[in-house]
């Protein structure tokens, strides 16, 4: 099993639909960026918008690894590589670097590693791997069959809510439980799911210490954000509805520019973006994450092994759930969590796991006859 | 065809499904389209009214200065505080027609209109919504101007920003040191640490050894404004964070006696607990006013200042090194008796001078003082009999006990800005000329003249180390420091350097010794003698240049620029040391005569106070 040679021009004619949507994605990204943050550097005196550069092309080459590597080989190591994030993940909490309030970074020589993004595709693996193991004869799954997976998304939330962040939280959470229904994990199973994590809230309270409470109060009480979440979506929404049908042109954007948007080149890069190019830009950058979504469906679609199509599924999910939240934000539909908006976003760490991810799907696109 | 219906059986076989992949597709398309929707509406629908806000209804971050730590003398008399100052303030964007604007400003406002509306211009072009200083340091009356017209002057505003202001002017100057612009190579070293280009930080003095608790932390305050830049409401407001409040050790009401004693004569006086190392009073003089540099100095002041032969900025009392002269008999005094080279009855006969080679040194006292022991020798400070101690020691046994006394290297009171002094070795000089070291120069060296140098603090120190029984502390002038909480962020403790190399007999015979220079009738500093009051010191006077025979004798009157630099080190009293004093007068002549006045003076209002 998996021993077939891998031939390169067909890897390639897989590839290039995906090369040229991260091209132009990239690309957006790094522009825009100019844009927030041009003369902005971060503490190793790179301008943020090359550091992103750089990334991408680290990205590039992590994900065609990730690709070359026969997915069901990838299975294999799932539980290790789960295991080896959640160590990192402890060691954030205990050596972490602490931003704003926050700690989520480790400290690797010249860069910093954020584990929990990390954890996110790990965490997909896992779960891929577990349905793998556990084949259902009557074709649906009902909760005593994931407890495992259950429990292992649990103690990644937990260790990321404490850092805290929130935000990564509730898009593990997502991710994984839409994983867990394209496996077949009924509908009515999943409620329960819920109402036990609602049930078991309390419990987990009692069990952090003060200051992690404190840090998770300040992020659920947007009185106690000193600025007032309010005003960041009204900045927001005013960036995006003063970019009008073509926007105000690039580097003019003066919300931006001017700083009265908030994490201008994190949370809200979406606004630059929309502020300067206008609805006929965020057509064109909304219209290819909807390509990207859809030709994972194509490739879920296409796969014969069921455990392909669950990664590819995984894989969409990966990207759905914090484009959606995230654009949703900034256009004042759902409350502020701190949710990047893939590929657009600052943060190495979050660009080269989504390339990690794209690597998966481009994994089991291109093995889809060797099965 | 085969394969395609394959490939459906194998999607009914086992999840996910065709449904399941229907259904994501249905989920995606549906957010994706309230989106779309979402962005149609902001966009396009309602874009009019978020571009008339971004436009028209802007809103404004103002930056709310914070005002710097205040520093406080041991009684919790204010040194170093703040007063408001006021800012001429632009938002460029919002000035309709620069030159008429700048016009219309200087007719109540100081200012060049011609370069400040170009200054206007061109920042409009960069960062036009970036707020800009037009002029700092507004008058009364300019900011009274500017509030009146401001209907007509759209864009200008005041900004009300805590200026440095030190109450008592160039008192003790050289210790709290002064505020400035930062400079660039400081903005570039402190990356990271949140400074911005036009911050005002600590310049020299504690007002940069102590920055980091000095500062404080901007606030900001978002502000709506109308199209003309005129504040409509306050939106949201982030106060300010103090810096941290510095209590010193220093006694102003002291301090201002030290400054007296010493009057218009250039030089330096340090006094302090010789216990514990803590500073009482610093001062140097000339001395300046670091108020000049809160305001903003000029370019001439800047220069007329750092460029003055007087060197009013620089801190004597850290950065000035003169030789020791007979103050360093001290330092032979010990080495000798500790190499038991003499005991304290070892006679020496001195005929008024000393040969060695082909050379004469003169004593001080012309006609010699016959045969002399250790006492009498310190207490008349014959110079024969420490050529004598020096020529048995050496040079290089003499630099370890100067070196063990703290002399010759910082004392680390501030590292920044203390200069090390000398103490030459053979080794030195062989480095240093590529020539052997001469016995004539191990004599001159004796009693403090030739390559050696010291610095006022360090011969603090020392004295410091004979009165407290040989500990070499460290001198500290922060008794405390608090932050805006009140908590104390840091508090006095004594430090020290190490021990001298001296046994506690040889200290006791040099303290009642050092007694006798002042009590003693015959004893050279007199003139630092109290009522009820033991004092203990030792005189010093530096040769600036070897003055030949003659001149001393036809009394000529020596050039200003050639005459002997006064030294007195003291402490008293004598059994329980409270305080150690030394004094620098530069070419003030005969130590005796001119220094120990001085520090007279400063004992004796010292132990008043501590009475009262």
């Amino acid at each position: 099993m998996g021993g077939e040679v891998l031939r390169p021009n067909r890897f390639l004619r897989d590839a290039w639909p995906l090369l040229v949507l991260v091209a132009f994605l990239g690309t957006v990204g790094v522009v825009s960026l100019y844009s927030a943050a041009g003369g902005e550097e971060t503490w190793s005196r790179l301008p943020i918008y090359l550091k992103q550069g750089l990334f991408l092309g680290l990205g590039l080459l992590i994900g065609a690894l990730v690709a070359l590597i026969d997915y069901r080989r990838w299975l294999d190591y799932a539980w290790i590589i789960y295991g080896v994030c959640v160590l990192l993940l402890v060691a954030v909490l205990v050596i972490g670097k602490a931003t704003s309030g926050s700690q989520r970074w480790l400290n690797l020589g010249p860069i910093t590693l954020q584990p929990s993004e990390l954890a996110k595709w790990a965490l997909l693996l896992a779960i891929a791997r577990h349905f793998q193991s556990n084949e259902t004869a009557q074709g649906y799954y009902t909760l005593r069959d994931v407890i495992k997976p259950l429990a292992a998304v649990g103690l990644v939330a937990l260790l990321v809510v404490l850092e805290p962040d929130l935000g990564t939280t509730i898009l593990t959470m997502l991710i994984s439980l839409s994983i867990m229904i394209a496996a077949g994990l009924r509908i009515r199973s999943l409620l329960k799911v819920l109402g036990v994590g609602l049930l078991c809230l309390p419990v987990a309270w009692r069990v952090l210490a003060d200051y992690q409470k404190k840090r998770i109060m300040t992020f659920l009480d947007p009185q106690q954000d000193p600025l007032g979440a309010g005003y960041h979506v009204t900045q927001s929404k005013i960036a995006v509805g003063s970019g009008g049908l073509f926007g105000k042109g690039y580097l003019q954007g003066t919300q931006s520019q001017l700083h009265f948007l908030p994490e201008h080149h994190t949370d809200f890069a979406f606004s630059v973006w929309a502020e300067e190019w206008g609805f006929v830009g965020c057509i064109l950058l909304l219209g290819a994450f909807l390509l990207l979504l859809f030709y994972g469906l194509t490739v879920a679609s296409r796969a014969t092994d069921p455990i392909a199509r669950l990664i590819a599924l995984g894989v969409v999910a990966f990207f759905f759930w914090p484009v959606s939240i995230n654009v949703a934000m900034t256009l004042g539909l759902v409350p502020v969590v701190g949710v990047a908006l893939p590929f657009i976003s600052y943060g190495g760490s979050s660009l080269v796991t989504s390339m990690m991810a794209l690597g998966l799907l481009l994994n089991v696109h291109t093995r889809r006859f060797l099965f | 065809m085969k394969s395609l219906r394959w490939e459906e059986e194998q999607q009914e076989k086992g999840p996910p499904s065709r449904k399941h992949i229907q259904w994501a597709a249905i989920l995606i398309t549906a957010v994706f389209l309230v989106l779309f929707f979402r962005l149609w509406q902001l966009q396009v629908l309602e874009s009019e009214t978020f571009e008339r806000l971004s436009e028209k209804n802007r809103i404004r971050l103002r930056r709310i200065p914070f005002p710097r730590g205040i520093v406080m003398d041991k009684r919790g008399h204010v040194v170093a505080d703040n007063r408001a100052s006021f800012n001429l303030m632009v938002v460029p964007a919002e000035v309709e027609n620069p030159p008429s604007t700048m016009r219309r400003l200087a007719m109540g406002v100081q200012l060049d209109s011609q370069s400040s509306a170009s200054l206007v211009s061109q920042a409009r072009k960069k960062a036009p919504f970036r707020s800009m200083v037009l002029k700092e340091g507004l008058k009364w009356e300019e900011v009274a101007w500017v509030e009146t017209n401001r209907l007509d002057l759209p864009g200008v505003w005041v900004e009300v920003e805590p200026r440095r202001y030190y109450p008592e002017g160039p008192k003790a100057a050289h210790v709290l040191g002064y505020v400035g612009e930062i400079p660039e190579e400081l903005l570039r070293a402190w990356k990271g640490k949140g400074y911005r280009v036009g911050d005002r930080v600590g310049r020299s003095g504690i007002e940069r050894a102590l920055e980091s608790y000095l500062r404080g932390r901007d606030g900001g305050l978002q502000v709506e404004v109308d199209a003309k830049g005129r504040q409509l409401s306050v939106l949201q407001e982030v106060s300010f964070q103090p810096g941290a409040d510095v209590v010193l050790t220093l006694d102003m009401r002291l301090q201002e006696v030290a400054e007296e004693a010493l009057g218009d004569r250039t030089g330096a006086v340090v006094a302090g607990d010789p216990k514990t190392g803590a500073i009482f009073a610093m001062v140097s003089h000339p001395s300046f006013d670091p108020n000049l540099f809160s305001e903003g100095i000029s370019h001439e002041t800047w220069r007329s200042l750092a460029e003055s032969k007087d060197h009013p900025l620089t801190n004597r009392a850290l950065m000035a090194q003169y030789p020791p002269g007979s103050t360093y008999k001290i330092v032979t005094a010990v080495a000798a008796l500790e190499e038991g080279i003499i005991t304290k009855d070892t006679p020496i006969y001195c005929p008024g001078h000393y040969t060695v080679g082909n050379r004469d040194y003169r004593c001080m006292k012309k006609e010699g003082h016959g045969w002399i022991k250790f006492r009498e020798a310190i207490i008349q400070s014959c110079d024969v009999y420490f050529y004598h101690l020096g020529h048995l020691l050496g040079v290089d046994r003499l630099a370890r006990y100067a070196r063990g006394f703290g002399l010759g290297s910082p004392t680390g009171f501030d590292p920044d800005q203390e200069k090390p002094g000398l103490i030459p070795t053979s080794a030195w000089k062989r480095k240093r000329f590529g020539a052997p070291w001469h016995a004539g120069e191990t004599v001159v060296a004796a009693i403090g003249q030739g390559y050696d140098l010291v610095t006022p603090i360090q011969q603090f120190v020392m004295i410091s180390a004979v009165a407290n029984g040989g500990e070499v502390i460290i001198p500290q002038i922060v008794e405390r420091v608090t932050g805006p909480d009140g908590r104390v962020l840091y508090s006095f403790e004594p430090r020290s350097q190490g021990r001298v190399p001296a046994s506690p007999p040889t200290l006791r015979l040099l303290r009642e010794s050092l007694r006798g220079v002042v009590q003693d009738p015959r004893g050279t500093g007199q003139r630092a003698r109290i009522q009820g009051v033991d004092v203990a010191g030792k005189t010093g006077t530096a040769q600036v240049i070897r003055i030949s025979e003659r001149i001393r004798e036809r009394k000529v009157a020596v050039p200003y620029k050639f005459r002997d630099h006064a030294w007195f080190v003291c402490f008293a009293p004598v059994e329980e040391p409270r305080i150690a004093v030394a004094v620098i007068v530069e070419h003030g002549g005969l130590g005796g005569m001119e220094a120990a006045p001085i520090a007279q003076k400063v004992i004796q209002a010292f132990l008043q106070m501590q009475r009262s």
